[in-house]
């Protein structure tokens, strides 16, 4: 990595600690993708973003604050960013998936909370984080409790502002989220000091929307019954989606499609012929969480999509585009947040859906349900979906697990176990 | 899926033929490594602790069955390892996981069998099989001691008590309700419940009781189906038994063999894979 230690210190980033999360990132790194045979070439770029991931996009963010832009940092995916880019700032995804920040989460914390509330609330209060140190404005919203109450600890270290979501997907629920989005973009516009305006929504949509397009086009080709891709380098994509400049994101993914489609068409597959294919379904994977991939596609298993935050729900919906005014545009902003379906919303049955449909789509063979511990909500929904795929006759198991590798051996067990059920002669 | 009937009677007219081939199932476990010597029967089987190397034991029995039974490696076809060691044998073909070979081997012992609890040393877990003896769901219990062979251990040498001693408790003696599941939490309720005077014998029946909630539980989450197969060195406890049959209002099938059901289940398995290449 490039000397970035000016930079860092200049963002308040606590030096020592943060040279001790740099000196094991790359080993990890290398030990979980680099490893892995018959990459594609066009992963290069990905690779090198997360191989300056404290370096190279925290100094173009540093240049866009020079020129009077503003950082917004976001924990959810319901959280519109096309708002924050409408209005001049950046958006950036702020959660935390590494066992580092974990004890600084504890200080301030319960032990028995979600590690990715820790996490994230550690990389804050330990300054060990160069993009929450980057961050102008913190945004959170009311999904699960645990989040909820955490704003209250950062609004203590940092101005967060927080979007009161909706639990119900009821016309009323519709018309309070659409406030919030106003009230969202009142905050922007008081932050940046720029209007949002139709013009300006109207391009943000479209930038967004096109590094959807760009993430649909990748998945859609993990439909191939020849994976041209591995679900680990699939993930790491779409976690690096979050925080990095859309465009030009947008651009690499599509460079990679080309590949992959060349890959498809000539057959080329990065596993073995008769390798399960898994959906992974369940909470989302922060970056570095490669855990619960890693472990999969080691015990003989191939991921073929993810219906988590850091994956479909993040793209799957597109924000209607065709629209008179900016009222409407909202309108449309609204529609496509709201259709998200996070175990946080009761009923949540249109998840239920989605898995299905998906299990289908991506040709799966089993189903992996992932959660991490001390989410309630993610957790108690387990029994709808599991009753609901045995209806269907999806073979499903339910792995919980936090970030540490300690239980590697046991969740390698289990999974090894799953795919011999799943190869059973019979089936 | 070749039915096992079947696959039992197509096995012996082929041995006729070619005489005297085998497979070979190894189960290194936390505690002790089984193997097991079939063809299409089990000829012999073998237990002995695993101390501290998987790899060595896993050697040991292998030449052990070898030499009592005067068999040649050559003739020796197929070597299937599993248990946690399963991993550390170079000259086993397969590593399998002990969830399918304890299915797998419970359901050669009785046919009958839809549902296997096992409780080891380390984990408990139960699966379910289908009408062929195929794992159709299973559930292990997570990264914790809690109702595992290790809890009832640690428990016993509180109490300054074999586990065998558990077996031999009076069942006129009222168990003492322990309420906390975790290892750590229950020993020192133990501690304070010792200190007020109970007496030992109804606490180490509150310990078996505690075992078999948590196994019932275990047993209800992936839905209970019977005949019920108990294996695991904790299935030989008859008060454990007793109360998981009270509680689930069913019995509890447990085979004198059911301790090497993993390493028969891996035999099998590799016998299996031997019989198949010949019908290729
Ligand atoms: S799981 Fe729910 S609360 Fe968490 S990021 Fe996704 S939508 Fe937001
Ligand atoms: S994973 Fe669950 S507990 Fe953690 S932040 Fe998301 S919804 Fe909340």
């Amino acid at each position: 990595m490039a000397n970035y230690r000016e930079l860092w210190e200049s963002l308040g980033v606590d030096l020592k600690k943060h040279d001790e999360l740099c000196a094991v990132l790359p080993e990890f790194f290398e030990e979980i993708y680099l490893s892995q045979n018959d990459r594609p070439e066009n992963m290069n770029y990905f690779n090198f973003v997360v191989s300056e991931i404290h370096g190279y996009r925290i100094q173009e963010l540093a240049d866009h604050k020079e020129k009077g832009a503003k950082v917004v940092g976001t924990f959810c995916v319901y959280v519109p960013d096309e708002i924050t880019f409408a209005g001049g700032g950046i958006g950036i995804g702020l959660c935390g998936g590494s066992d580092f920040w974990i004890p600084d989460g504890e200080k301030v914390l319960p032990r028995n909370t979600c590690p990715l509330i820790k996490a994230s609330i550690g990389a804050k209060l330990g300054n060990t984080c160069p993009y929450f140190s980057s961050a102008d404005l913190l945004v959170g919203e009311t999904t699960c409790d645990g989040k909820k109450k955490a704003w209250e600890i950062l609004g203590e270290y940092t101005p967060v502002h927080v979007m009161d979501l909706p639990q119900m997907k009821r016309e009323k629920g519709k018309l309070h989220w659409m406030d919030e989005i106003k009230i969202y973009k009142d905050k922007i516009e008081e932050l940046t000091g720029t209007e949002v305006t139709k013009e300006n929504l109207e391009k943000s949509i479209k930038l967004i929307n096109d590094k959807r397009r760009a993430l649909q086009r990748l998945y859609n080709l993990r439909k191939e019954e020849n994976l041209p891709i591995s679900g680990k380098d699939a993930l790491l994509i779409t976690q690096i989606a979050f925080y990095d400049d859309p465009e030009r994101f947008t651009e690499k993914v599509h460079a990679l499609c080309d590949e992959l489609e060349k890959r498809a068409a000539e057959g080329v597959s990065v596993f073995a012929e008769g390798t399960p294919r898994i959906l992974v379904t369940g909470t989302p994977m922060a970056i570095p969480n490669w855990k619960m991939h890693h472990l999969i596609e080691t015990s003989g298993g191939a991921v073929v999509c993810e219906e988590t935050c850091t994956g479909v729900k993040y793209f799957q919906d597109l924000v209607n585009e065709d629209n008179e005014t900016m009222e409407d545009q909202l309108r449309s902003l609204t529609d496509r947040y709201l259709n998200i379906n996070c175990a946080c919303f009761t009923p949540n049955d249109g998840r239920i859906d989605d898995i299905i449909r998906l299990y289908k789509e991506y040709k799966a063979d089993g189903v992996i349900y992932y959660s991490l511990p001390f989410c309630s909500t993610y957790a108690i929904e387990y029994k709808k979906v599991k009753e609901a795929l045995e209806k269907e006759g999806i073979p499903v198991i339910m792995i919980e697990t936090d970030y540490s590798l300690q239980d590697a051996g046991q969740i390698k067990t289990r999974l090894e176990a799953f795919f011999e059920m799943l190869d059973a002669p019979e089936k | 899926m070749v039915c096992p009937h079947v696959a039992r009677v197509y096995i012996t007219t082929v041995i006729e033929g070619v005489s005297q081939l085998f497979s070979i199932g190894i189960d290194m476990g936390s505690v002790g490594t089984k193997a097991v010597i079939y063809n299409g029967e089990m000829i012999d089987k073998i237990v002995i602790p695993t101390g501290w190397s998987p790899k060595n034991a896993g050697t040991e029995v292998f030449n052990a069955l070898l030499k009592r039974n005067n068999i040649k490696k050559e003739q020796v076809k197929k070597i299937i390892t599993t248990g946690y060691g399963r991993s550390s044998l170079d000259f086993a073909d397969k590593a399998v996981t002990e969830i399918t070979c304890h299915a797998k081997g419970a359901f050669f012992l009785n046919e009958n069998i839809r549902t296997v609890l096992d409780i080891g040393g380390q984990d408990s877990k139960v699966i379910a099989l289908d009408e062929a003896g195929n794992v159709s769901d299973f559930l292990m219990n997570d990264k914790c001691a809690a109702g595992t062979g290790r809890f009832l251990q640690v428990m016993a040498t509180l109490l300054e008590m074999d586990v065998e001693d558990f077996s031999a408790i009076n069942s006129t003696v009222k168990p003492q309700k322990i309420s906390s599941m975790c290892t750590v939490f229950a020993e020192s309720e133990i501690i304070s419940l010792l200190a007020n005077g109970v007496e030992k014998e109804s606490l180490a029946l509150g310990i078996l009781d505690s075992i078999a909630n948590r196994a019932v539980s275990m047993l209800k989450r992936v839905g209970i189906h019977s005949e019920i197969g108990f294996t695991g060195g904790v299935s030989k406890s008859k008060n454990l038994v007793t109360l998981i049959e009270e509680k689930t209002g069913l019995n509890l099938y447990s085979h004198p063999d059911s301790q090497i059901a993993g390493a028969l289940g891996a035999a099998i398995i590799g016998w299996n894979k031997i019989n198949l290449g010949y019908i290729e």
